[in-house]
């Protein structure tokens, strides 16, 4: 039979804290004294992630210092059968961590230690607390770095990007996570420490780190990764490239591609986009412009200059209406300074907005923006776009103001709107956010109904009891059915059992 | 979906005929690799009907297509658009097909470069052992929707699922290539790549083959844009005093090294077996009691292949051998009079942490497969 996940009522407030003292009873004796949190006000900061529209109060809160720490938390969790929500930096941005009432929050944000790190080998082992762009730091000096930068690198740990398979502005030449990693070190729901991959090419049976990667701490709690150092380009350039019209600037992506170049970065900004970041960071960006791309080349200076002529080529035959190339690092950072600011800058033009995240065939970019620009009049909100036009991975950054409960409601039906019509294209919900408990719905429409019951199977075999982050990623078959209805009725909020805001 | 496809259906009354008899079937396409992996004697499903490219657009770096189609129709339609698939699965044969080459989840020459066939692997299409149509993933690079099931297809040799369809990432053409060759001794051999390995440097390929003791011949494959592989050579080649390979010679070469033709991987005596270490890049040059003097190392030295006696003895010396540098063995190919019931690979219970995984790795088959119609224990 299909388990169920659909999140019951809250339950008798006597009955959660009577539950609450039994398990901080049963984690006390295991855990030093600040590593564990119960009271309200200790607890409260880990109600939500990155995504604090849905938030939840759990039970307790575990900060184990040591792997062994985490075994045993997971043993007494699995014979108490309490669920177990893992929670890395808590930057995520699909509600992935976001609290079981009757659950237990394991933060891994205490093992932070960068393990070895070897230049020969080009590996390194962390603890899943450590920083991504810890790594790149600590390694630097080798000449070496590690290859996904997901924009929220400065903050956000590795056993996230596991746990999300992150990706970045880098992932067309040097791929997602699943690439840059070896092997993953981690612990069952019943306490068993096992690892997935290996420091060799492969690794007997089934490749369960494949599987492991972006499961959004479903499937196990991650205790150490190894990664993949690469040696950092000699040089990287940048060309900012204007276009008039976005469907010259959608196609000028697909040229590029087809002209056999894989760019280390290619991503498109729209004009509102290049309107707003510009006041906040003056990179010189053309504001007439109606899309600007940016197109990156690197590794040793002779491969950077014949790739930037042949992109400059591809551009200008692709009706670019101006192109500039960065004549050195100080500018190249410039003009990539919008690009990364486009989230803050979102926050300049409106109280709140909501990050989208569907990735669709390259060939769509433009018949997208066109839609977008179409659902912006229809529920009355601005839409900033940036992505990762290299591999379809589009951001739609929707402005609203939280505090007025229509407002959201209309930019939660916009967002769920542009996820249809990707999946529509030929696309996917989540290119690199995860499902979480923001796109459980959409889940729905992406996956028939055998697909999720084979995802279900997949959690049964490593989690046979579903405790392990049960709620998220993957919808049950009477939450797909209440959806249904709900889409066909209309007007009701996707979450109604969660408080927001 | 494509439920009313008359040799879907057939695969599917196959798959739900095998259920009710509880036999197991033996999936096949070209039987090009039906030596490699546990040999059995279940009837066979062939998917060399199933044939055909599905959809394929340069811009897009993904190719789709039917499990049976001939991989050289694969290969030839991406020439044609200057693509390639870049972790250059070996065919071993005229008719190897695209779901034989994911199933066997073999990668040739250019994997240390560019990955695995699995980081290639977008989405796939498949029958479970209830004969559910089912797609997981899709056509785009990135796609966090659901678990990576369409990841899971390639080396699990049809102990899954029966794969109809798969998308797969594809890559442009180098625009330049270059090989290199000198004498060098292994050991030598081991420190230079991975230093190299370890800088911007446009290394493609490697392979060294020679006996442990003595200077071996290393083959070295640059790929990149064509000015950093004209400044790449004299640098690269000088330390090593290494001479440039004629362009038609060196795609001989790599072809052959990757296809098994070159005599130290083919020709395997009766009573000897071809033995795949897969290593770390931190291990050394090894020695391997009773082998043949002679290796071929691949990928950095993180793929060997040795001639070593096919008993069990010698097969569990080279496990512990591989086990105890981080890493593990296979029976890859086995001369004609070795015991074809022999167990060809290392066990998850094998390896300290991985033993847990059994029950897990069980689970999932029986997810997919409750009846055990893909059970064929060819990959344990």
């Amino acid at each position: 039979m299909i388990p169920m996940n659909m999140v019951t009522p809250p339950p008798d407030v006597v009955l959660i804290s009577a539950l609450q003292s039994k398990l901080v009873a049963a984690l006390r004796p295991i855990l030093p004294e600040h590593a564990l949190l119960w009271e309200p006000e200790d607890t409260i900061p880990y109600e939500c992630d990155g995504l604090a529209a849905y938030k939840r109060m759990p039970l307790a809160v575990a900060l184990p210092e040591t792997e062994e720490q985490v075994a045993k938390i997971l043993k007494i969790c699995f014979e108490m059968q309490i669920p177990v929500v893992p929670r890395g930096s808590g930057t995520g941005l699909s509600g992935g961590a976001m609290p079981i009432s009757q659950g237990l929050v394991l933060s891994l944000a205490k093992l932070k230690k960068i393990l070895s790190i070897d230049p020969f080998t080009r590996t390194a082992v962390v603890q899943p607390g450590v920083r991504n762009l810890a790594i790149s730091e600590a390694v630097a000096h080798l000449g070496l770095y590690y290859a996904p930068d997901p924009s929220s690198q400065i903050a956000c740990s590795i056993g996230g990007n596991v746990n999300e398979n992150s990706g970045g502005v880098h992932c067309l030449k040097y791929g997602l996570t699943l690439h840059n990693v070896l092997r993953v070190r981690g612990i069952l729901m019943n306490g068993e420490i096992v690892e997935f991959g290996s420091l060799a090419p492969d690794a007997p049976g089934l490749d369960l780190l494949a599987i492991v990667m972006g499961s959004e701490g479903m499937l196990a709690v991650v205790t150490e990764v190894t990664v993949k150092l690469v040696a950092k380009p000699r040089l990287a350039r940048v060309i900012m490239a204007s276009f008039d019209d976005i469907e010259k600037g959608g196609n000028a992506v697909a040229a590029i591609i087809a002209a056999g170049i894989i760019p280390a970065g290619l991503e498109m900004m729209d004009q509102a986009t290049t309107r707003a970041v510009e006041e906040f960071v003056n990179a010189g960006y053309d504001l007439e412009a109606v899309a600007i791309l940016l197109c990156e080349s690197d590794g040793t200076p002779e491969e950077v200059a014949e790739e930037i002529e042949r992109m400059t080529k591809v551009l200008e035959q692709s009706g670019a209406s101006g192109i500039r190339i960065s004549k050195d690092e100080t500018e190249r950072l410039k003009f990539w300074s919008g690009r990364k600011n486009a989230f803050p800058a979102a926050g300049r033009l409106a109280a709140d907005y909501y990050c989208m995240d569907g990735t669709i065939p390259r060939r769509h970019i433009a018949t997208l923006l066109k839609r977008i620009q179409g659902m912006e009049k229809k529920y009355g909100l601005g839409c900033l776009n940036v992505f990762h036009a290299g591999d379809g991975n589009m951001h739609p950054l929707i402005m609203f103001n939280g505090a007025d409960q229509d407002e959201w409601h209309r930019a939660e039906e916009f967002g769920t709107e542009i996820l249809e019509a990707c999946v529509e294209l030929g696309g996917t919900i989540t290119g690199e956010h995860g499902v979480g408990i923001e796109k459980i719905n959409s889940m729905c429409i992406q996956f028939g109904e055998g697909e999720r019951e084979s995802f279900w199977g997949v959690k049964s075999a490593f989690d046979p009891e579903k405790l392990l982050n049960p709620d998220k990623a993957i919808p049950t078959l009477s939450r797909c059915a209440e959806y249904g209805r709900m889409r066909i009725s209309g007007g009701k909020l996707p979450h109604p059992e969660l408080e927001r805001f | 979906m494509n439920a009313t496809n008359p040799i879907i259906e057939a695969f599917r009354e196959q798959i739900l005929h095998a259920v009710k008899n509880k036999t197991p079937l033996s999936i096949e396409g070209g039987s090009t690799k039906s030596w490699y992996g546990n040999s059995n004697t279940f009837a066979k499903l062939n998917t060399r009907t199933y044939s055909g490219i599905l959809e394929y657009q340069p811009e897009e770096l993904v190719i789709t297509a039917c499990a049976g189609t001939p991989l050289k129709e694969i290969e030839a339609a991406l020439k044609e658009k200057k693509q390639v698939l870049a972790f250059e699965p070996p065919h071993f044969g005229e008719h190897a097909t695209f779901g034989g080459a994911i199933a066997a989840g073999l990668a040739g020459p250019g994997r240390i470069s560019v990955g695995n066939f699995r980081d290639f692997v977008l989405g796939a299409r498949i029958l479970d052992g209830k004969g559910q149509d089912l797609s997981f993933g899709g056509q785009v690079m990135k796609n966090v929707a659901g678990y990576d099931v369409s990841r899971l297809i390639p080396g699990s040799m049809g102990t899954l699922a029966l794969l109809l369809e798969a998308s797969v990432k594809v890559l442009p053409k180098p625009a330049a290539t270059a090989t290199i060759r000198c004498q060098i001794s292994q050991e030598k051999t081991l420190r230079i790549l991975n230093e190299w390995a370890g800088q911007p440097l446009p290394l493609s390929a490697s392979c060294w083959i020679g006996n442990t003791s003595d200077d071996g011949q290393l083959t070295i494959r640059l790929a990149g844009a064509a000015a950093a592989i004209k400044a790449a050579i004299p640098l690269m080649s000088s330390p090593i005093n290494a001479s440039e390979l004629e362009p038609q010679s060196a795609e001989v070469f790599w072809n052959e090294l990757r296809e098994h033709r070159l005599p130290s991987l083919e020709n395997i005596a009766a009573d000897q077996t071809l033995y795949r270490l897969a290593l770390p890049a931190a291990c050394g040059p090894l020695t391997i009691p009773g082998a043949s003097n002679e290796m071929v190392l691949e990928w950095h030295g993180q793929q060997r292949w040795i001639k070593a006696n096919g008993d069990e003895a010698t097969f569990t010396s080279i496990k512990q051998l591989a086990t105890s540098h981080g890493g593990h063995a296979t029976r890859f190919k086995q001369g004609m009079n070795v015991n074809p019931a022999f167990q060809r690979f290392t066990l998850l219970s094998e390896q300290v942490h991985s033993q847990a995984l059994e029950a897990v790795q069980e689970r999932l088959r029986s997810a997919f497969d409750p009846a055990g119609v893909f059970a064929t224990k060819r990959l344990p």
